[in-house]
């Protein structure tokens, strides 16, 4: 009765559950450009899907639900261990979930003489459960012991880990205990076997407890042979349905533990528990289903399947938008891009978890449920997204298939929209931006580099270089003290201001009246710097103009290293600015 | 000597016909190479921004060629650039090697700043030598003007880079000449194509090119010839941007030096990527013999 009602009660939770989270597919979008009515998005996704079915893709979707879905394909490519782990407990619980949970729908009607204690059946269930097992062992060795630099492990992970561990274990107990348990053969006794008087029972039951592992409170061995032998006659009608236990070799391992405490946890009702435990755990895990990392079971084949056949160019933009919110869904943190990150190794010195790619996505996650996020949660976003140099590995690699290159540049611009200034868009960060230039929209485009240059002065304290008189001592000597000691700005001492450098530079020749442009030119950055002018240094614009081309360096008399002292400064101004927002 | 390949970022999308080249025409060259999965981004982008994460980005990559025992080979300048730079910063900063062994430790990595680092012009100009490479041409190209373009982080600052003289630099013409094109004089030869602040402001982006851009066409070049990711990607994808935009400009085409000499090793266009350039390449052809 208690099962049934967990039964339905779990079934009905998955099934809200799930109806839920595919509506946040079509509610959500990374921008507020893709949202459209929902009642629109399903109609796209409908069409769009009946229209692919319906074609000569459907090979290609034959194709990837074989080889990426089913076979892990793209698991395999970038680690056998992971494949390992990966397949042992998909498989291992796929058999268990098929053939154990739901053996009165699935083995009954597939072998007619089907029976759960009896082999092979009893043996390939601890056998799969062993092959669970296994990979959970893996997936822990993976996350714990390996090492492996910056993989992050969540509670959603841990969940996963927990679930399955508990679901497998109280299974093996519960198995172990139900061998050795003496009431479990009494009811078994009472509703089949066909036994008569007193002592052909005890006959039987001898026979139980030295070759079935059963605990007697009262027979202990050793037994004579007849009556071993009159319970052996007695048990060819239960044979039909038992095999030796040792087959469930897990299970008869732990009921040869439990034996010398077998009675008594029999009295104390422990098989019972066991079960209570090992079905709820499992309604847990139906139940929570659509909220937990095995949501991917859904969610990763789908995200593989779309991607196969979805382009931007051809693919309905609302279909896209739909797909997007799916894919953050379908990542199951396996951390396989941020292994592979071209920037990973940034975050021993810029500890932006914003900047690994499965973090990312995470981020992205709380980002379009319209959670609200503070201030410094969205600029963290925005610089992780932003510190990115476009190599595509992390999509490459991604075993779910997610266009993790796409989700990027969209919600790249859906938070730049939203005018945070961005500094790293004062960088080379921004050529990915520039050379998309034709897929952003050209009104939006300049606007986020312009904004950071004409805000960060404001940063600093405004200069009015021309008629403001100095204050010596309100001088910055922190700076002067600091370019002294650095690797890349030491030289600026050997200035003499002869400006080769301003000459040299292709920046300052390529306007009409520079000192308007740029604010400073470079000796005078080098001059301001020298004397602690710290706000009218990086207020200048030429800062951030500065194309690296290192003539200014290369001609100068004196060997002050201009370029490299434009760089200190660059990262100094850096750090300041992030202090007034500070980073983790 | 044994090569890891190091292939630059952006490629991936916006330059693969550059990796393709380069492969093909070291295969052709019987040039043997690994790639060290596990290489990172060289750091070139986060020089604007923090100088340890530019230090350790490259210092990595130093660690991992080094744990290999082989050379660094790079086709691009700014990657070249930034490599050489934070080895040689490495050799004179105790402290700094400490620091970012420390991290590197967490890893199992260490970074000693000995690894010998190549840009593909220096590998086939004094490795393999000008020589070998004549040898094995089985085409020449006649009348071609091309416009060497050596680009900025290849050569300056020339106390680290140590590639070629940098004011009258010679390699990279005379790489381009053995081909039999001719490798023409222009004022502007040394100047940066722009594409560091393409992205951050356009306009001045799009004028340091016009700049070259106009010189190259005045001096005769039919085309540009560049071996940098970026200053190629400057001189085809963003000079098509530009005319689309600022129109009247006749498009002044630029091959990738491994097209160039792939070509006249005979290679297949295809897997040279000539079509994959953004502004029409395949009129070199008519130049070829």
């Amino acid at each position: 009765m208690f099962f049934t009602v967990s039964l339905y009660v779990a079934l009905v939770v998955f099934a809200v559950g799930l109806v839920y989270k595919v509506s946040t597919w079509f509610r959500y979008s990374l921008s507020a450009a893709a949202a459209d009515i929902p009642a629109k998005r399903m109609l796209a996704a409908v069409k769009g899907i009946v229209r692919t079915v319906f074609s000569a893709k459907i090979l290609t979707l034959l194709k990837v639900l074989v080889l990426e879905v089913l076979l892990q394909s793209r698991t395999l490519r970038e680690s056998l261990l992971r494949w390992w782990m990966h397949m042992l407990i998909y498989g291992g619980f796929m058999l268990l979930l098929l053939m154990h949970a739901l053996e009165k729908i699935v083995s009954v009607s597939l072998f007619s003489a089907y029976y759960a204690t009896l082999n092979p059946f009893m043996f390939l269930r601890d056998f799969f459960g062993l092959m669970v097992l296994a990979g959970l062992a893996l997936a822990l060795y993976r996350r714990y012991f390996m090492k492996l630099p910056r993989l992050k492990t969540a509670v959603m992970d841990q969940y996963a880990i927990i679930i399955l561990a508990v679901i497998m274990l109280s299974g093996f107990l519960l198995e172990g205990v139900k061998i050795t348990s003496y009431s479990r053969y009494q009811e078994m006794v009472e509703a089949y076997a066909d036994a008569g008087d007193e002592e052909e029972l005890k006959a039987l039951e001898s026979l139980w407890v030295k070759e079935y592992g059963v605990v007697s409170p009262e027979l202990k061995g050793p037994f004579a042979d007849e009556v071993l032998a009159k319970g052996r006659e007695l048990n060819e009608s239960c044979i039909s349905c038992h095999s030796r236990p040792q087959w469930a070799f897990l299970g008869y391992g732990v009921a040869k533990t439990f034996t010398p405490l077998a009675v008594g946890l029999d009295k104390a009702g422990l098989p019972a528990l066991l079960w209570t435990i090992h079905f709820i755990a499992c309604f847990i895990g139906l139940a929570y289903l659509p909220f937990s990392k095995m949501f991917h079971i859904l969610t990763t084949p789908l995200s593989l399947l779309a991607n196969a056949v979805m382009n931007r160019e051809t693919s309905d933009p609302l279909n896209i938008a739909t797909r997007q919110i799916m894919e953050l869904d379908a990542c199951m943190h396996c951390g396989s891009c941020t292994l592979r990150c071209s920037v990973g190794v940034v975050f021993e010195e810029i500890p932006n978890t914003n900047i690994l790619p499965s973090e990312k996505v995470g981020a992205l996650k709380a980002l379009v449920s319209g959670k609200p996020l503070d201030e410094r949660s969205l600029k963290l976003l925005q610089e992780g997204l932003l510190l990115c140099t476009n190599c595509l590995r992390c999509t490459g690699v991604c075993p779910a298939g997610i266009n993790l290159q796409e989700l990027w540049l969209d919600a790249r611009e859906a938070l730049l929209q939203k005018g945070m200034p961005e500094f790293l868009l004062l960088s080379p960060l921004s050529l990915y931006r520039g050379l998309m230039r034709g897929r952003l929209d050209e009104d939006r485009y300049a606007g986020p580099a312009r904004l950071v240059a004409d805000t960060i002065g404001s940063n600093f304290k405004e200069i009015d270089a021309q008629n403001q008189t100095f204050d010596p001592t309100a001088l910055d000597k922190g700076l002067v003290k600091h370019l002294g000691g650095s690797a890349l700005g030491s030289t600026f001492k050997y200035c003499f201001t002869c400006q080769t450098c301003t000459s040299a530079c292709p920046v300052v020749h390529n306007y009409e009246r520079p000192l308007e442009a740029l604010g400073l030119v470079p000796h005078q950055i080098i001059h301001s710097a020298a004397l602690g002018l710290s706000d009218l240094v990086y207020n200048a614009k030429m800062l951030w103009l500065c194309v690296g081309c290192y003539q200014c360096q290369q001609q100068c008399p004196q060997g002050v290293r201009v370029a490299d002292v434009l760089y200190e400064l660059k990262n100094r101004a850096f750090k300041k600015v992030n202090a007034m927002k500070p980073l983790v | 000597m044994n090569f890891a390949i190091f292939r630059c970022c952006p490629t991936s999308i916006f330059l693969k016909q550059y990796e393709s080249s380069t492969d093909a025409i070291l295969r052709k060259l019987g040039i043997d190479f690994i790639d060290i999965k596990e290489f990172n981004c060289c750091g070139y982008p986060l020089k604007n921004i923090d100088f340890k994460a530019y230090v350790l980005s490259s210092a990595r990559n130093l660690a991992l060629a080094r744990q290999r025992n082989v050379a660094m080979l790079t086709f691009c300048n700014c990657c070249y650039n930034t490599i050489k730079h934070v080895q040689h910063l490495l050799r004179e900063d105790a402290a700094l090697l400490g620091d970012v062994n420390t991290t590197l430790a967490k890893e199992g990595l260490q970074c000693t700043p000995d690894v010998k680092v190549l840009h593909l012009l220096e590998a086939l100009h004094k490795e393999i030598g000008i020589e070998t490479i004549q040898a094995k041409l089985v085409h020449t190209f006649k009348d071609l003007n091309i416009a060497t373009h050596y680009g900025c982080h290849l050569l300056r600052p020339a106390d680290i880079m140590q590639f070629d003289n940098p004011i009258a630099p010679t390699i990279f013409d005379q790489l381009v000449e053995i081909t039999g094109a001719r490798s023409i004089p222009w004022d502007t030869k040394l100047d940066c194509c722009g594409s560091p602040v393409w992205g951050v402001d356009d306009d001045l982006s799009m004028d340091l090119s016009a700049k070259k851009l106009d010189d190259a066409a005045r001096a005769g070049a039919d085309f540009l010839c560049s071996a940098c990711v970026f200053c190629q990607l400057q001189f085809d994808r963003v000079q098509k941007m530009m005319i689309a935009k600022r129109g009247s400009r006749k498009p002044l085409p630029s091959i990738l030096y491994t097209q160039l000499l792939g070509l006249g090793l005979g290679l297949d266009e295809t897997e040279l990527g000539i079509a994959q350039n953004e502004l029409d390449s395949t009129g070199i052809r008519r130049f070829m013999v």
